[in-house]
């Protein structure tokens, strides 16, 4: 009869505390599709590793763990298949969109400064890029730098990137009138040639490494998943890479990242701080976006909708979607999707690179 | 209240005690990195720019 309580009897108090969070992650991913892909698997994964001389923790999880997040493998390939997914195409009609991308990983700078007030220099940075908005470059920077947060880190990043449509428009409208939001960016149809779209990813890669080169797995692997689909000769591939490959990374990644997710690793006061100052990040980096459109506008004739700042921040396509909603609700007739979608993209570019600046720092 | 919320946490976690701090001055020392790096990120994409505008208008007339 043993055999039936005495494995039972070593769950203590804090597993299951963990095994609750892993429901809720399940919960959330499910009834509120909360970026479910990979909330799904961490959550269950997080069920796997809480359970007290788990075969899955030292078997399974630790080999998946250690073949593709320890060594960034999944994160990269994950950027194949987003790389493949996205359309530079209104970003290359008006590239100085890419502006906005920039100013929007300022939360990314304020967070380290924040972080760093409770955390040592490695982690703090690991912290603040969660400000990236992008779940792979948070996973990759935080291994990296050997952080031994990254699953808090993990679980914030991609929690806030689901709840963006949550966090963004009280910043939005703290910051901007009526007024402002309601200001019109009539969008002009210009077409972009093959070669200009095959030479974008290619251009990019170049230029970014060759002043980060801490970046160039992170860009590269996002251009090269670009180049796929905008050279119009691999259609199966660029398919490929944006389902089957995407999702099959995500899967795995989902479930080891859970590796980090013991009751151990994750049940601190400094997760709450993670939370906390992930928030932050996000807040900070839509501010940011917002307040520079704002500062355009003092010198611009043509304004600008502040608005269209708050894409910035990497959380494709949400971000860009949600300003477009806001505009929308202001004034039905008023279409920012294409220049905020624009900004969105660039946000992504500019986080990589926000990205490979911290590993340059501290790694 | 940083200490009890701590406790609470921890009951029963097996792990060592936690490293957190708080060190005000840290703030302003990483200061510069906000800088320098921010510096960065507005002159990479201001190449990427001038890089994108440029292949714009060439294949752009080149196809024309």
């Amino acid at each position: 009869m043993d055999i039936l309580y005495k494995n039972l009897w070593e769950i203590g108090a804090s597993e299951l505390v963990m095994i609750a969070i892993g429901c809720l992650l399940i919960y959330l991913a499910i009834k509120k599709e909360m970026e479910p892909s990979l909330l799904l698997p961490m959550g269950f994964g997080t069920i796997l590793v809480n359970i007290p001389f788990s075969d899955a923790l030292i078997g399974p999880i630790n080999e998946l763990y250690h073949a593709g997040i320890a060594n960034e493998l999944f994160p990269l390939l994950l950027f194949i298949g987003i790389g493949a997914m996205i359309d530079f195409g209104p970003l290359l009609t008006n590239p100085k969109l890419m502006l906005f991308g920039a100013a929007a990983q300022f939360g990314i700078f304020f967070t380290l400064c924040m972080a760093s007030m409770f955390f040592p220099e490695i982690d703090a940075a690991s912290i603040a890029i969660i400000g990236a908005a992008d779940g792979p470059t948070s996973i990759a920077v935080a291994n990296t730098l050997g952080s031994q947060y990254v699953g808090a880190i993990t679980v914030a990043a991609y929690s806030y990137m689901a709840l963006v449509p949550i966090i963004q428009p009280p910043v939005i409208k703290a910051l901007t009138s009526k007024k402002e939001r309601m200001i019109r960016m009539p969008y002009e149809q210009k077409s972009v040639s093959k070669t200009t779209r095959i030479m974008f990813p290619i251009i990019i890669t170049i230029v970014v490494s060759a002043v980060v080169p801490q970046a160039t797995a992170l860009i590269g692997f996002l251009m090269f998943g670009n180049l796929i689909r905008e050279c119009g000769v691999l259609e199966s591939l660029s398919e490929t890479a944006q389902k089957v490959l995407a999702n099959l990374v995500t899967i795995f990644l989902g479930i080891s990242v859970a590796f980090n997710m013991t009751a151990a690793q994750f049940l601190k006061l400094d997760t709450l701080l993670i939370l906390g100052l992930g928030l932050v990040a996000f807040m900070v980096d839509t501010a940011g976006g917002v307040l520079f459109a704002k500062l355009l506008n003092l010198f611009s004739k043509t304004k600008i909708n502040p608005m269209i700042g708050a894409a910035g921040i990497s959380a494709f396509p949400m971000s860009g979607r949600i300003v477009h909603k806001m505009a929308l609700k202001e004034d039905p007739q008023n279409h920012l999707l294409m220049h905020s979608i624009g900004v969105n993209v660039s946000g992504q570019i500019a986080s990589v690179i926000a990205g490979g600046i911290i590993l340059n720092f501290f790694s | 209240m940083f200490n009890y919320l701590n406790a609470v946490l921890t009951t029963g976690a097996p792990q060592e005690a936690p490293k957190l701090f708080l060190e005000p001055g840290n703030f302003v020392e990483m200061l510069r990195y906000m800088g320098i790096g921010m510096l960065v990120i507005f002159v990479l994409i201001c190449v990427i720019i001038l890089v994108t505008t440029a292949i714009n208008i060439f294949f752009s007339r080149k196809q024309g």
